[in-house]
């Protein structure tokens, strides 16, 4: 691993660790553990994304769909069919990845506008079914009484185990998602960028790492949609609309695509935003989104991670 | 007996499919507006729709403007706002990526889908149909006026845009950047205002979409979305940037998914639309009725 | 080198191209013996790089037959073709820009290794193994062609020649049997012209097969083993190099050129 990425792991590792420590002992901001926890979840998905959006350059409107398909196996699994949660995390694994795997073959084929539109397409036909499938997913009402998640007996019922689990993962994630990036599979991707002909001409089979990280970020989403499913307890459609596959898309954009920091800046910064900040702006909250997505867009279109070594420039500068 | 009534059903639903059919198709060949001349899918185009509707609403119900003018009205705002929309947002990118174009365009229909709320709540609205409530009864089906309304204005619409394509200079000026945006420019084009014009016109016929469907189906600030999506869909079977074909296929997506609905189930309606635009994609991407040497739909 | 009694390693017979109505290659057919040098030559559109295009599986031929050792290759894509041992360079440098010198080299090797998401995202010891393995194996290539100082360097950001030696470090990385040089010395100076024509030597002395598509007909007479003439798509003559010097249909095809004949 490069040392850069290196620096900032131990960072963020840091600041994990000091968080809950803080949060907890300061009453007014005590809730902020809680909207970690949604971070950390939101950071699982968007890291799936950024490989897409960033290295393989695909875009996807349908990445709620994956959420949600991770989360209704796991809500189903545990309460109809009793199963541990952990294992139906696994067969939401398995599902959600069949599923990006037969969507993405197909879809993967098609380039830019089509492309959105076929993921969109296709995230609204989850979404529908999600919605009618009333005796499987309790319909637009959805359904209660999820178990929550335990290690060997010892359960993570509150916040800080589960900011605990959740973070953790991500790290390992993230991690994981590093490693692909600096081997001959992250090259791969990039190499594409610069020039698809000499790619194509070293060997280098496009459309198969293509499919491979659309179905990967598929699988970051269902362990996501597991996690928040044991978290929250409830299930409904509405959690997984469309508009959730937009914010998703719009917290990569922010934070930066080309970035896999990028991604995790934008989440936390949005989600804070969406949980808490934009509060005083109550229902208006979209207008704010659309504004702030319309102006990293337009002004700083490698997204806000790309101010940081700005930055620190300034301050070696002194 | 029954027979009657089923032919009265049938006759129903072919004729509401119709109806919303022809709110896709405008939606579609606004879509191919802005397409032939920029390449560019318009995320926002279903907010047009939106737009007209929620601003009609206005006119004639909070500001009690009579029927004309409240129309005349409410395209010249929308048209307004598609200007807009490409002078702050499109003009000033020039040069950037699809994935770009797709992200502000997205974002621009999240700004206009947010003011809408911010202005008239999450609210369904609604007006008075033009002319009156009364319906009529044919074979059985009783058919609303308004819908007559929707399918003289799609009739008007696709009179109006083959006048201008075909005898207008813009209009020629605007097919030839569609044909090859290059020559187009040697020979003295603008492409910049013709990309302008082509903001505004598809604007235009959002606008119109939405004032005349709000009377029948009603209308809110998230509505957008779905119906770009379908009109999308509608866009695509008939062959991305065909005029006439876009007609035709926002027509028949009107009339599967109103059938579908009707006959099979109502809540899986909106997903049958979506499916035949997923299987069009994949397996006839220069649309059911477009040409596939032609299509250049993988090249970009 | 008695290029008669080589097996031949490409074999291309009947070969037709045509864009709309312009017919790029008519019906071409020639051969390649192995570990020789052959150059391609002939004035500009006569169908050179797209010969080079149709071989590689960049573009799909309309008519004929490649064969490489015998084995059909026509019609496949380039990936397939790559893993068959055939590698190139191209004439408007495709380096990846954003990429270091040494990735650039290390994307070579992309088809001599096999590490899949699982082992690579864990970082698993046969993965560490590979890319160990990668690096060192780029790092060779690239001390070969003489860029071991830019390793560190974004690809985009070298001149134009070392650029080209960059294109020629990443395709040797693939291993190739056969390496396509589609106008190596084109905007190099004397000197760097005079190195390239070393690395050739030296590329085949590896028992690697060159066809060089070129213009400077110095170091084309220098070099190559047979050289095969093209215009308008045609092949017009081959054979060695004296014997390409007095060939009259040669010079008559050059005589419209502004290219220095009197070498010839």
């Amino acid at each position: 691993m490069r040392s850069s990425n290196r620096k900032a792991l131990l960072g963020l590792t840091l600041f994990l660790i000091l968080f809950p420590v803080v949060a907890m002992n300061v009453t007014a901001i005590g809730h902020y553990l809680d909207i970690m926890i949604f971070v950390g979840i939101y950071c699982l998905i968007n890291m799936g994304l950024s490989l897409l959006m960033g290295y393989a350059g695909q875009i996807s409107l349908g990445h709620a769909a994956f959420f949600g398909l991770g989360a209704y196996t796991s809500g189903i699994l545990c309460t109809k069919f009793s199963m541990s949660p952990w294992l139906a995390m696994v067969a939401g694994v398995g599902i959600t990845g069949l599923v990006a795997y037969i969507v993405g073959v197909p879809s993967l084929k098609l380039k830019g506008h089509y492309l959105a539109m076929a993921t969109l397409g296709f995230g609204v036909i989850v979404q529908i079914f999600f919605n009618e499938e009333v005796s499987l997913t309790g319909g637009p009402s959805g359904f209660s009484d999820i178990p929550g998640l335990s290690i060997l007996g010892f359960s993570l019922d509150n916040d800080l185990c589960y900011y605990i689990l959740v973070w953790f993962l991500v790290l390992l994630t993230l991690i994981f998602s590093l490693n692909v990036i600096h081997s001959r599979i992250g090259r791969a991707l990039r190499s594409l960028h610069d020039s698809e002909v000499a790619a194509d001409a070293m060997g280098v089979e496009t459309s198969r790492y293509k499919i491979i990280i659309f179905v990967l970020s598929g699988v970051y989403a269902s362990i996501a949609g597991s996690l928040y499913t044991h978290y929250v307890g409830f299930l409904s459609p509405s959690s997984f609309d469309f508009f959730l596959s937009i914010k998703l898309v719009m917290m990569v954009v922010v934070g930066g695509m080309h970035n896999i920091w990028g991604a995790l800046l934008g989440t936390w910064l949005l989600t804070f935003l969406g949980y808490e900040w934009l509060h005083v702006f109550r229902d208006f909250d979209i207008l704010v989104y659309g504004a702030i997505l319309l102006g990293v867009v337009m002004f700083l279109p490698d997204g806000l991670v790309a101010l940081v070594p700005r930055m620190s420039r300034v301050w070696k500068r002194g | 007996m029954t027979k009657i009534t089923l032919t009265g059903q049938l006759i129903q639903y072919l004729f509401t499919g119709v109806t919303v059919g022809s709110i896709y198709a405008m939606v579609a060949v606004g879509f191919n507006i802005i397409y032939n001349v920029t390449d560019i899918i318009n995320f926002a185009q279903g907010e047009f729709v939106m737009l007209g509707g929620l601003i009609m609403v206005f006119f004639t119900v909070t500001a009690k403007l009579p029927l004309p003018l409240a129309f005349v009205l409410t395209v010249a705002a929308v048209t307004g706002v598609g200007v807009l929309m490409e002078r702050f947002t499109i003009n000033p990118l020039k040069n950037a990526s699809v994935l770009t174009m797709i992200i502000v365009t997205i974002a621009v229909s999240i700004l206009f889908k947010g003011i809408a709320m911010f202005v008239w709540g999450k609210d369904p609205y609604i007006f008075p149909p033009f002319s009156g409530s009364k319906p009529l009864f044919f074979y059985g089906a009783a058919i609303q006026t308004q819908a007559l309304w929707v399918l003289f204005m799609t009739a008007v619409m696709v009179v109006l845009m083959t006048i201008f394509y075909k005898k207008t200079r813009y209009g020629k000026a605007m097919l030839a950047c569609a044909d090859n945006p290059e020559a187009a420019r040697l020979v003295g084009i603008k492409v910049n205002i013709m990309i302008l014009i082509s903001f505004a016109l598809s604007a235009a016929i959002g606008a119109v979409a939405g004032a005349v469907i709000t009377p029948i189906s009603l209308m809110e600030y998230d509505r957008g979305a779905l119906l770009a999506l379908k009109g999308f869909g509608a866009a695509v079977l008939g062959g991305l940037g065909s005029f006439y074909g876009a007609v035709v296929a926002g027509i028949f997506l009107g009339i599967i998914e109103s059938m579908c609905a009707g006959l099979v189930s109502s809540g899986y309606k909106d997903a049958v639309a979506l499916i035949l635009l997923l299987l069009v994609l994949y397996v006839r991407p220069s649309g059911l009725f477009g040409n596939v040497e032609a299509s250049k739909i993988k090249e970009f | 080198m008695n290029t008669e009694s080589s097996p031949v390693f490409l074999h291309v017979e009947n070969l037709e191209k045509s864009f709309g109505g312009v017919q790029a290659l008519k019906g071409l057919s020639f051969k390649v013996p192995q570990g020789i040098i052959k150059a391609i030559i002939g004035p500009n559109g006569a169908g050179k790089t797209t010969l080079f295009n149709v071989i590689t599986g960049i573009l799909p031929p309309n008519g004929g037959a490649i064969a490489l050792n015998g084995i059909s290759i026509e019609g496949r894509k380039a990936r397939e073709i790559a893993r068959l041992g055939v590698s190139r360079t191209f004439q408007n440098v495709e380096v990846f820009g954003r990429m270091t010198v040494l990735e650039n080299v290390m994307v070579g090797r992309h088809i001599q290794s096999r590490a899949g998401i699982i082992s690579t995202g864990f970082r698993l010891p046969g993965m560490r193994r590979e890319e160990r393995q990668i690096r060192e194996n780029a790092m060779q290539h690239l001390t070969f062609v003489g860029l071991e100082n830019r390793a560190t360097e974004l690809a985009g950001n070298l001149p134009l020649g070392e650029q080209k030696l960059l294109e020629v470090a990443r395709a040797l990385a693939t291993d190739p049997k056969m390496l396509l040089l589609d106008e190596p010395a084109g905007g190099l100076n004397t000197r760097e012209t005079e190195g390239l024509a070393a690395l050739i030597h030296r590329i085949l002395e590896q028992g690697i097969t060159v066809v060089l598509v070129e213009h400077d007909m110095n170091l084309v007479m220098d070099i190559s083993d047979e050289i095969m003439v093209m215009n308008f798509g045609e092949k017009i003559a081959e054979g060695k190099p004296k014997q390409i010097k007095n060939d009259p249909l040669v010079i008559e095809a050059y005589l419209g050129e502004e290219v220095d004949y009197s070498d010839l």
